[in-house]
């Protein structure tokens, strides 16, 4: 049942994607509801998974690489339909729908992931500080689509003649808007996430603590020097980028050095 | 069918000619009833606007009706003109690709629907319309809508200064906001400066090597003079400088944009350089935040957009085919007292 739930839940994303995909080709590419409807299919189908498989478990589902991804996707999913939508750059869709359906359709391709058992009483700091992390995740890596975009329309009008994806993409200084905006939000959850892991009643890993630290140091840096105007947006898009990968990256080695979910 | 259309147009005649022909608003009435009675038509609508004066007409025998049409327009201004004259389905044909805008001098542009309206609205008021060219106008109408929805005939920048507006509001998004300096006060420059005007650009420095022309265009357009040796003390305030001087070394180079940045922070710039040779040095647009179009760039994008067009005009024209085989299909099924006939 769940994982028929998550198929359906990706098989969404992948409309979404490939409608998109269609009208771009076409030219046609109007900001309209299907892309929108679709992400919010599959969201809701994603959320039944989560609920499912956290019942099961008796804890918020993220205690292994699987859930991990599937949270992440998630996470990413609702930033888009909260902050998406607020910004009415339904362009985002077309860059969001594709990420969610990589990380689904990974976790999905994942082998023999574990079906869920439950295990012990879950501590209530140890959830919030897991959620809200993985949260934190999803609204960093709208960010780091919103830098993708920002950098494509930048590249565009510095074009003697531009592609036909200009006239789809938003204003730069829009994009940059939502950049700062993300950051803001990301950096806040990331924030409530690390504060909450220290009152987990488990030893802290010291490779986790510090690639956490890191990560966060990384987007508090940007920010800063942002709002210093030490670097200009285009610097910001880049960073947003190169900074998710960077936790993108760390994020399985966290877990599995130093994870205590699994616990 | 008996419908017919006389005129002339941008097409077929100089602009000295048609403002011969052109036909005062507060006349168009009188001017309706005497063609109404001179050319025995049953129903008649008159087109007139800066680009066209069209006579759309029914009447038992179209091709004489036309000519009396044609010698009551020339009596009226004075002078004599070649008219065009379409019958039947070629009437409404052109009139279907007029609202559609594919007739006029700009493919897709969009005040001509408007116009077409007023005309219509006009002829009937007075009462010089019946159900058949009621029945076409309306028709007329609904089609200029599905057109635009439904076919690009209207979408993209087709010149220089629409360029610039799409390229500035992709940059700022809203350009309420955003201060203009404009270098030169020559007619291109105030161009672009008056279609960012349009678009909700309310700030508006003139800088010009003889000061007087600069005040001259700044009370014209409602914006500020500046003696040209100080345009350098605003950059950093402006969001978009558009040039058109006739300078003959560049009036800008990187090293002086540089500390302006740095005053700016992260508030992108956007440079318009219209002039020949170019005021701006190309390199500038290889600053982060700095956006360079020329002239050659803006016109290049324009002519992409009017070759876009182009092609939409002729998904257009299909569906204009289908609408007027619906229209004589349904003047065929009208009773007999109607004086349409089976279109060719």
């Amino acid at each position: 049942m769940e994982r028929y739930l998550l198929a359906g839940s990706t098989l969404f994303y992948l409309l979404g994607f490939a409608h998109s995909l269609v009208l771009l080709g076409a030219g046609k590419f109007r900001l309209g509801r299907f892309n929108f409807a679709a992400i919010a299919a599959g969201f809701v189908l994603q959320t039944a998974f989560l609920y499912h498989r956290g019942h099961d478990l008796g804890r918020c589902p993220i205690t292994n690489s699987f859930e991990i991804l599937v949270f992440l996707s998630w996470s990413l999913a609702l930033a888009y339909l909260v902050v998406g939508t607020t910004y009415r750059i339904s362009l985002l869709g077309t860059f969001t729908a594709p990420l969610v359906f990589g990380l689904q359709l990974f976790a999905l391709l994942l082998p023999a992931a574990p079906s869920a058992a439950r295990r012990g009483r879950p501590d209530g700091w140890l959830e919030l500080h897991a959620s809200t992390s993985l949260v934190a995740y999803g609204v960093l890596a709208l960010a780091c689509v919103a830098g993708v975009m920002f950098l494509v329309q930048e590249r565009q009008l510095k074009m003697r003649v531009p592609n036909s994806i200009f006239h789809l993409l938003p204003p730069i200084t829009t994009l940059a808007e939502a950049m700062r905006r993300l950051l803001w939000l990301g950096v806040g959850l990331l924030s409530v996430g690390i504060l909450s892991g220290f009152f987990v009643g488990l030893p802290i890993a010291q490779f986790k603590s510090g690639v956490s630290f890191l990560v966060w140091l990384v987007y508090v840096g940007i920010l800063f020097l942002w709002s210093r105007n030490t670097v200009h947006s285009h610097r910001v898009a880049q960073c947003c980028v190169g900074a998710f990968l960077f936790a993108l990256l760390t994020l399985p080695a966290m877990y599995a050095l130093g994870g205590h979910l699994s616990k | 069918m008996n419908i017919f259309c006389l005129g002339l147009s941008h097409h077929t005649a100089s602009v000295s000619l048609r403002e011969r022909f052109a036909v005062e608003d507060g006349k168009l009435g009188e001017m309706l009833a005497a063609l109404r009675d001179e050319a025995a038509l049953q129903e008649v609508v008159i087109l007139s606007t800066c680009n066209r004066v069209e006579v759309y007409g029914l009447a038992p025998d179209p091709a004489a009706a036309a000519r009396v049409c044609a010698d009551f327009l020339q009596r009226v201004a004075g002078t004599e003109a070649e008219f065009y004259r379409r019958e039947q389905a070629e009437g409404a044909r052109h009139l279907f690709r007029v609202v559609c805008g594919l007739d006029s001098m700009v493919i897709g542009e969009t005040e001509i629907l408007g116009q077409v309206k007023d005309a219509y609205a006009a002829a009937l008021a007075t009462g010089a319309t019946g159900a058949t060219l009621n029945r076409l106008f309306q028709q007329a109408f609904r089609l200029a809508k599905h057109a635009r929805s439904q076919t690009g005939i209207t979408r993209g920048a087709v010149s220089v200064g629409s360029v610039a507006v799409e390229l500035a509001e992709k940059i700022f998004g809203d350009l309420t906001a955003c201060r203009v300096l404009l270098l030169g006060a020559g007619q291109a420059g105030a161009g672009v400066a008056r279609s960012l005007q349009s678009r909700g650009v309310r700030g508006l420095i003139i800088a010009n090597r003889t000061f007087d022309r600069a005040a001259e265009l700044a009370a014209e357009l409602g914006g500020m003079a500046l003696h040209f040796d100080r345009w350098q003390s605003v950059l950093a305030d402006v969001d978009i400088v558009i040039s058109s001087t006739a300078a003959r070394g560049r009036l800008l180079s990187p090293d002086e944009l540089k500390p302006v940045l740095t005053l700016r922070g992260d508030r992108p710039l956007f440079l318009v350089d219209l002039a020949v040779p170019r005021d701006f040095d190309p390199s500038l647009n290889e600053m982060e935040g700095v956006f360079l179009h020329d002239l050659d760039s803006l016109q290049a994008m324009a002519q992409r957009g009017m070759d876009a067009r182009g092609r939409e005009a002729a998904r257009c024209e299909e569906i204009i085919d289908e609408q007027v085989r619906e229209f004589f299909e349904w003047a065929c099924q009208r009773p007999s007292r109607s004086p349409v006939a089976a279109g060719s």
